[in-house]
């Protein structure tokens, strides 16, 4: 039955042709456009990726502790004055802006992703709550938090909301990288680096680590177990918080009730593909991703297909290597 | 959390005084005569009339590493049909990780498991159980929301045949297995001593209790090998002494026994012969007189002097 | 050897053995010692149905059934939607919502998957339907009816499709990748031309018979006839559904969703009643697809978003976690709710995601905190053992006065 139904499909619904010429001729754009893309998920997937490693859950809320940061950024620019054309304003003065909205969504994300953790996580912690309680409860609060937006804020994106008019800055390969790109991605390495640095190197980055590794024996030895948690939450917030501000540079009318929901299975297959809890992974991940989804929308020829590829490489990698690029072998089971 | 799965909660006791006589079990399954054998009962297709003293399993070096730590280090031993197998040794000596290599929990990074001369690694989990390897865990987790029949009925299954099809409407053939299942199942639970509690969810048993749903599930696959992981930890010493001489009846009832146990007067006393493991490689393995006596298996595991064995 | 004589029974096991012979004079050894853990309304109700004869519970079971047929033509005046809704078709969607809660609850309920994407096996079902029957397809056309079983197959190949790479992972990885599907399904029928995006299929077909005056029985406006057909569908999957969870298919999935690792030590193939779990949820996701698309009539990307997802699994949740009979009522809650109070329709969502956080937080069995029974004939053997602890606790009782 089936059968007939693939073949009586008519001849003229080729809906997929690839156009290689396309991707040659914007290959180079397209490579940096990729990156810059990948950097934000980057950032993102980190937060999972940090929260997978100690709770060994995935967070499905920190996709609207993204979106919470997008609206902070929004919000504290559309204060200040900006609109959907350039400030006339010094360098210095959209820098200071900036430099403000970033807080702003810092603290927005990162409040938002220790209130999930208090209401939504610690709640079953305590009744020690099997694993699919867990995730359905963080799939409520993600819903919850996106409703409550939605009733606010209504079901249409915010209007765009342009911080600076990127300047050409150099030329590689005969293409042009702008100021947003290099913002962009300088910023997320940065911030990244730090991170791995800070969980390398600090005190509570060892209790991270010795969370991740063995919980049981972390507490034994010493570990605020509770702290550590909130610890990484807040961590993972505020890099989610950085990611929102870089979105919204990117894409300014991007904000919308629903906006971090796509986004967030990106950041997580990201964090899948370089392997879940692996802090250089995510890095990875996300600039491999953000590359492989320019690619094949260019190569497909419509931006929604960037969403379809990501979520193909996503099972692709699960189904050929689970534990990902960086990542040790997932799924060991223990008696 | 995490890898680490929930375990099933014990519940307190409720302590109350000694009453009744000492009659084990009640009659719960008229068809079954009470002089015939329980196990037999509960496996009645089982051929018991093997000779008993040739191999059954062979552990052929095995090694187990576990990044750098070395869990298991070249381990051989052999386990004869109709025997019970003490498998003893200090904590973290690798006892339990032996049971995980023997039913493929984990591969072993070397080296064989051999079921009647058939390879075991490799093989998927489910299939070394219908191959005839049954364990306990030394942490026990039964399945909580399930009641203690059900339980064991998950572990006669491994011996049906019903398809999802079959189940769905019904065929005759899962009306055959799910009659017999419950008959069998309530065989064994009488056998181990709990069924009265049949009927009561495997989370609201007693610990006792539970240890020994545990057995009478790992039964239910009908294993040629029956592999215990302490399981009488934390029993008092008459509850272990009740528990030893259920083993030795699994025995006398044509089963192999593989016993890992702490516990050394009670090991000596119930099994027919003892491999000692220390740091992962094996440093003895005899019959239990001999192990008592061995200056290695003394130090080693006690790091005392011989005299607390008396 | 006689083992009858074998092991006797350790003080501890005696300690407990008389706890549970005394909640045994307040009737049922095993099935009370949960039972008086947490009752509540329905819990209590649950207790009663256990304890009823067969024949007793079959005659209720028969009364529910005919009140439930005849709820469009009474229309009665409290629990009606009207006038804000048609009843007919409020009780239609009611029963969609249901049969959608059944199938998710074999996915969620019994095997432990989230399964988050569930509307995308209910777009595969409504597409499937929707392609096959209505004149805005190019494809081959065939009788609505047979687009019924069509959906089955169809949503459980692509079920089993998308299992197979997922199953073998831990169950994190399931949630997100049918979550990411959940979404993509609607990315898919706005790319490929032959699903035709917003413009979408009209006039999808309809079970065929006319009224005397020409209007075919199953038209869209009429809510009744497809209501019927839905409802009596849903009995049989209910009854399917029973046949599968007493019998060691049902079986293996609870032992999958209690531990995993333990169930396949007991010989359990986990990975294929996981992928059976799946596939056959994925099945009655696609036929709900096809009931639905065939009483709307007509199918576009619009009607498939996610959020109607999470939907889903708050029906399966509020009614109890591998509770069919709380699938049933919890998807026809969320169903009913918003057609019933119209003033709140607009926190839906918000008041869906509420409860489902509570509920996994203050009440994680849901309203209807029944045990599934998974073996065909456990009546009979537990209550046996019921009648011998009590016989057993009777002449303690005697004893120790
Ligand atoms: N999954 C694992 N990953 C890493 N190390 C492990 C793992 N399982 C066991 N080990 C290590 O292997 C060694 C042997 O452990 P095993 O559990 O086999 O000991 P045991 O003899 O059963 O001890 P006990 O008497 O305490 O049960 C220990 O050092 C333990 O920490
Ligand atoms: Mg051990």
């Amino acid at each position: 039955m089936l059968s007939t139904v693939l073949t009586a499909v008519p001849a003229d619904s080729d809906w997929i042709n690839f156009d290689v010429a396309a991707l040659a001729q914007n290959f180079w754009s397209a490579t940096f456009d990729g990156l810059t893309f990948g950097a934000i998920y980057a950032l993102v997937a980190l937060g999972y990726t940090l929260v997978y490693g100690v709770l060994n859950l995935i967070n499905f809320a920190h996709s609207e502790v993204f979106i919470m940061g997008c609206y902070a950024v929004f919000f504290t620019l559309s204060f200040l004055g900006f609109g959907p054309s350039a400030p006339n304003l010094s360098f210095g003065a959209i820098l200071i802006n900036i430099i403000l909205a970033l807080i702003a969504a810092i603290v927005a994300s990162a409040v938002t992703a220790f209130l999930v953790e208090r209401l939504a996580y610690r709640p079953l912690r305590k009744r020690n709550a099997p694993r699919l309680v867990y995730l359905i409860t963080a799939i409520g609060a993600s819903f919850v938090i996106q409703y409550l937006i939605f009733l606010w804020r209504g079901p249409l994106p915010e209007p765009a909301l342009t911080m600076f008019i990127p300047t050409p800055i150099f030329e590689v390969f005969g293409t042009i990288i702008d100021s947003q790109q290099i913002v962009i991605v300088v910023a997320a390495v940065i911030m990244m680096v730090l991170v791995d640095q800070f969980i390398r190197r600090s005190r509570t980055g060892r209790g991270i680590r010795a969370v991740a590794q063995d919980p049981d024996t972390a507490t034994l030895m010493g570990v605020n177990k509770e702290k550590i948690i909130v610890t990484t939450f807040i961590i993972g917030g505020i890099l989610a918080g950085a990611a929102a501000l870089f979105y919204v540079m990117k894409i300014p009318s991007g904000v919308q009730y629903n906006g971090g929901f796509i986004l967030g299975i990106k950041a997580f297959a990201a964090a899948v593909l370089g392997g879940i809890g692996n802090v250089r992974g995510a890095l990875l991940g996300g600039l491999l991703l953000g590359l492989i989804g320019n690619y094949g929308q260019i190569l497909l020829g419509s931006s929604q297909w960037t969403d379809v590829v990501a979520f193909v490489v996503l099972v692709l990698v699960l189904l050929i290597r689970p534990q990902g690029i960086l990542g040790t072998s997932l799924g060991r089971s223990k008696a | 959390m995490g890898a680490h799965s929930e375990k099933v909660p014990v519940p307190e006791e409720v302590p109350v005084p000694a009453h009744g006589s000492h009659k084990p079990a009640i009659e719960i399954v008229e068809s079954l005569d009470v002089d015939e054998a329980v196990a037999e009962a509960a496996a009645p297709e089982r051929d018991i009339d093997v000779a008993v003293g040739d191999d059954l399993v062979e552990v052929k070096n095995l090694t187990i590493k576990f990044g750098g730590l070395v869990a298991l280090d070249n381990v051989s031993f052999t386990i004869r049909r109709g025997e019970i197998l003490g498998l003893i040794g200090p904590n973290g000596a690798g006892k339990t990780t032996c049971f995980n290599a023997m039913t493929g929990v984990y591969k072993p990074t070397s080296g064989q498991v051999l079921l009647e001369g058939r390879q075991l690694n490799g093989m998927k989990q489910h299939k070394i159980t219908r191959a005839g390897l049954a364990r306990t865990f030394q942490n026990i987790r039964l399945f909580g929301e399930m009641t203690a029949l059900e339980n064991v009925v998950v572990g006669l299954d491994a011996r049906h045949k019903t398809s999802v099809v079959g189940a769905l409407l019904r065929l005759p053939r899962h009306q055959r297995e799910e009659k017999s299942s419950i008959e069998r199942g309530m065989a064994l639970l009488e056998f181990v001593g709990i069924a009265e509690h049949a009927g009561a969810l495997a989370r609201n048993l007693s610990y006792g209790s539970q240890r020994r749903l545990e057995i009478a599930r790992a039964l239910a696959t009908d294993p040629k090998l029956l592999c215990l992981d302490e399981p009488a930890a934390g029993f008092n010493p008459a509850e272990k002494e009740d528990l030893m001489a259920l083993i030795r009846t699994i025995r006398d009832d044509g089963y192999t026994v593989l016993l890992i146990e702490h516990d050394m007067k009670l090991v000596m006393g119930v099994t027919d012969r003892i491999v000692v493991l220390e740091f992962g490689k094996k440093i003895a393995d005899d019959v239990p007189h001999v192990i008592r006596e061995d200056p290695k298996v003394v130090s080693a595991y006690l790091g005392e002097p011989e005299d607390d064995f008396a | 050897m006689s083992t009858t004589d074998g092991p006797t029974p350790l003080p501890g096991a005696k300690a407990s053995q008389a706890a549970a012979d005394r909640q045994s004079k307040k009737g049922g050894a095993g099935t009370s010692a949960d039972a008086t853990h947490k009752k509540g309304l329905f819990g209590a109700w649950s207790e009663k149905w256990q304890a009823m004869p067969r024949q007793k519970q079959w005659l209720y079971l028969i009364v529910v059934v005919l009140i439930a047929y005849a709820l469009p033509v009474i229309n009665p005046p409290i629990l009606s939607t009207e006038p804000g809704n048609d009843f007919p078709l409020a009780l239609f969607s009611m029963a969609v919502y249901a049969l959608v809660a059944v199938g998710l609850n074999i996915v969620i309920g019994y095997a432990g998957l989230l399964d988050l994407g569930y509307i995308a096996f209910f777009a595969v079902g409504s597409y499937t339907a929707a392609m096959l029957t209505s004149p805005d397809s190019p494809f081959v056309k065939i009788p609505y009816l047979w687009t019924i079983p069509l959906a089955i197959v169809v949503a459980m190949c692509v079920g089993v499709i998308l299992g197979i790479p997922t199953l073998r992972l831990r169950g994190d990885y399931l949630a997100i990748v049918t979550l990411g599907f959940g979404e993509i399904i609607r990315i898919l029928a706005t790319l490929i031309p032959a699903m035709k995006g917003q413009v979408g299929f009209q006039n999808v077909g309809r079970p065929p018979g006319e009224g005397a005056d020409g209007i075919p029985i199953f038209a869209n406006s009429n809510g009744t006839p497809w209501y019927w057909l839905t409802l009596t569908i849903l009995i049989i999957v209910l009854f399917l559904a029973g046949n599968l969870e007493r019998s060691r298919v049902g079986r293996s999935w609870i032992a999958i969703r209690e531990d995993e690792d333990a169930a396949e030590t007991m010989g359990v193939p986990t990975f294929k009643y996981k992928v059976w779990a799946f596939a056959l949820g994925a099945g009655v996701g696609g036929m709900s697809g096809a009931l639905f698309a065939g009483q709307v009539g007509f199918v576009n990307n619009q009607k498939f978003d996610i959020v109607t997802s999470i939907l889903f699994v708050a029906a399966v949740v509020l009614g109890g976690v591998g509770n069919k009979v709380g699938a049933v009522f919890g998807g026809a809650l969320v169903a009913y709710i918003p057609l019933r109070f119209t003033a709140i329709a607009e926190y839906k969502y918000l008041i869906f995601g509420i409860a489902l956080m509570l509920i996994m937080i203050y009440r994680p069995k849901g309203l209807i905190p029944a045990r599934q029974r998974l073996l065909a004939y456990g009546q009979q053997a537990y209550q046996r053992v019921r009648e011998t602890s009590a016989k057993k606790s009777a002449v303690v009782t005697e004893k120790e006065v």
